[in-house]
C-alpha cells in the first residue's frame, strides 16, 4: 500500500479534509504508519492533478479544502484491492539472507546464528503475547490485528528457523557433536 | 533463599554402551525457581523427555545430579521415589493416558489413592483439582464421555491433585486441536499464579512456549541458548502503572 491507496481507500467512505484524512490514516492503521500533514497534501494535490480526486464546495470552514474521489479514483482503488501482493521476485528478506551468509561460511556459524535469531524471536513473541494480554480489547482492533501480525510473522520466522536447525544438525559429519559450540 | 524447584548439575544420561551408547543428556546445568513457568524446545531426540524423566525422578542420571526443592533425587529409596511422584512431582504425557474402566474423579483421585489415602478423603481433593482445570460437571463419567481437551485437563488434573508442587508436561498438546491445545496451555500458564506450582512444557509450538516465563532451547543433549526470565504475572504488581 502506498499513501495515495490509502486515502483514496478512506475518500471512498466520503468526501474528508486533509487533517481528517491523516487521523483517519492512522487510527486505520493500527498506529503503525504516521503521517505528516505535508505528506497528505502534496499525495492530494498529486490525486487531484491526476483526476482521481477533486475539491468540493461546501468547506465547513473558510480556506479548508474538501476532497471527494472521482469515478477514476475509484476504478484505481477497485484495482488496488484487487491486486495480490506479488512475492516474486523473493523478497530479500534480512533473516534468511543472514542465516544463509553464516551457512556459507560454516554450518557451525549457521547453527549459532540461527539459535541467536531464534531466542531474540521467541523473546519477541513473548512481549508481544504480554502486549496482547494486557491489551484486552482496549485500543481498538486495528491494533490487536497489528499485534497478531507481528505475532504471526514471528511464529513462521521461528518455524523456518526450527528447519534450518534440524537440516544442519542432519548434514553435520558424525563425530563433530562435541566440537561443536557448546562451552 | 528457598531452594529452585528443580535444579540440573552437570547431567549426563546415557543408554547403551560401547559402540552403541548413545548420550541423551551430554551435560546440563539448568535451575527452575519456584513457580517459575520453563518451557523447553528442541529438535526431535535433543533429549527434552529424558531432561522430564530424570526431574521425575523415573530415571538416574549417568553422571551429575538432579536436584528437586534441594534433595538430590538419586539419594532417594524406591519408597522416596515413589512419594515424591505422589506429593511432589506430578507428569503429564502426549497420549491420553487415563485408565479407561475409571471415571474422571477416580483417574484424579488415584495417585492419592495409590499413596495409602481413603477415597472418602482423596475425593474432595481430586473435586478440587478438577475444578482448578475448569472441569465442574460429569465428573463422574468415564474419560471416552470426554472431548480430548477434556481428557488432556483430566490427566493435568491428576498430576497436581493433592497439592503437587511441580509439574512436568511432555508435548501435552501433541494430540490435540489447535484451539484446544491453546486452551491447555493457558491452563499451563496460570498454575503458576493460581497455586505456585512450578511449570515445565516441553513443546515444538513457538506459540505454546511464548506463554512461559523463560524459554530453554536444547541441542544434542545439552542447553544451547534460553530467553531471560520475566514473570507473566509478578506476584507483587499492585499498580499497573508502574510495571512498565
Ligand atoms: N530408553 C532408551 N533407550 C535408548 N535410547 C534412548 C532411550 N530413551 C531415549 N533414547 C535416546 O536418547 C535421545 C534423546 O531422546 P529423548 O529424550 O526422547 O528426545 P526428545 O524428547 O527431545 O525427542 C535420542 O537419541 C533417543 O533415541
Ligand atoms: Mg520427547
Amino acid at each position: 500500500m502506498t499513501v495515495r491507496e490509502g486515502l483514496l481507500a478512506l475518500l471512498n467512505e466520503g468526501p474528508r479534509h486533509g487533517y481528517q484524512l491523516k487521523t483517519e490514516f492512522e487510527t486505520a492503521t493500527g498506529g503503525v504508519w504516521p503521517l505528516n500533514v505535508g505528506q497528505v497534501y502534496t499525495t492530494l494535490d498529486r490525486l487531484e492533478r491526476d483526476g482521481m480526486v477533486r475539491v468540493t464546495e461546501g468547506a465547513a470552514l473558510p480556506g479548508q479544502k474538501v476532497y471527494e474521489i472521482t469515478h477514476q479514483g475509484a476504478q484505481e482503488l477497485g484495482a488496488w484491492w484487487e491486486a495480490v501482493p506479488a512475492d516474486e521476485p523473493p523478497p530479500r528478506d534480512e533473516l534468511m539472507l543472514k542465516v544463509l551468509m553464516a551457512i556459507e561460511h560454516s554450518q557451525e556459524h549457521g547453527l549459532n546464528v540461527v539459535t541467536r535469531q531464534r531466542t531474540e524471536l521467541l523473546g519477541l513473541l513473548q512481549r508481544k503475547r504480554r502486549e496482547r494480554a494486557a491489551q484486552g480489547d482496549a485500543g481498538g482492533l486495528a491494533a490487536r490485528l497489528v499485534t497478531e501480525a507481528l505475532m504471526a510473522r514471528a511464529e513462521a520466522d521461528l518455524r523456518w528457523l526450527d528447519r534450518c536447525e534440524a537440516e544442519l544438525v542432519q548434514q553435520r559429519p558424525t563425530g563433530t557433536r562435541d566440537e561443536g559450540e557448546k562451552r | 533463599m528457598t531452594d529452585p524447584a528443580l535444579q540440573f548439575s552437570r547431567v549426563v544420561k546415557s543408554y547403551g554402551s560401547g559402540e552403541a551408547e548413545v548420550r541423551a543428556l551430554d551435560g546440563v546445568d539448568l535451575e527452575v525457581a519456584q513457580g517459575e513457568f520453563v518451557a523447553v524446545m528442541g529438535p526431535s531426540g535433543c533429549g527434552k523427555s529424558t531432561l522430564l524423566h530424570l526431574a521425575g525422578g523415573l530415571e538416574d542420571p549417568t553422571a551429575g545430579a538432579v536436584f528437586a526443592h534441594g534433595r538430590d533425587l538419586s539419594t532417594l529409596d524406591a519408597a522416596g521415589r515413589a512419594a515424591l511422584r505422589r506429593n511432589d512431582v506430578g507428569i503429564v504425557f502426549q497420549r491420553l493416558n487415563l485408565v479407561a474402566s475409571l471415571t474422571a474423579i477416580e483417574n484424579v483421585a488415584l495417585p492419592l489413592e495409590l499413596g495409602g489415602m481413603r477415597a472418602r478423603e482423596a475425593r474432595p481433593l481430586a473435586v478440587a483439582a478438577l475444578e482448578a482445570v475448569g472441569l465442574r460437571q460429569q465428573l463422574d463419567r468415564y474419560p471416552d464421555h470426554f472431548s480430548g481437551g477434556q481428557q488432556q485437563r483430566i490427566a493435568i488434573a491428576r498430576a497436581i491433585v493433592g497439592g503437587r508442587s511441580i509439574l512436568l508436561a511432555d508435548e501435552p498438546t501433541g494430540a490435540l486441536d489447535s484451539r484446544t491445545a491453546d486452551e491447555v496451555v493457558e491452563l499451563l500458564a496460570g498454575l503458576p499464579a493460581a497455586s505456585g506450582t512450578t511449570v515445565v512444557l516441553v513443546t515444538h509450538e513457538p506459540r505454546f512456549a511464548s506463554w512461559a516465563d523463560r524459554v530453554v532451547f536444547m541441542r544434542d543433549g545439552a542447553v544451547v541458548d534460553q530467553t531471560r526470565s520475566t514473570p507473566a504475572s509478578p506476584p507483587a504488581a499492585p499498580d499497573p502503572e508502574m510495571v512498565n
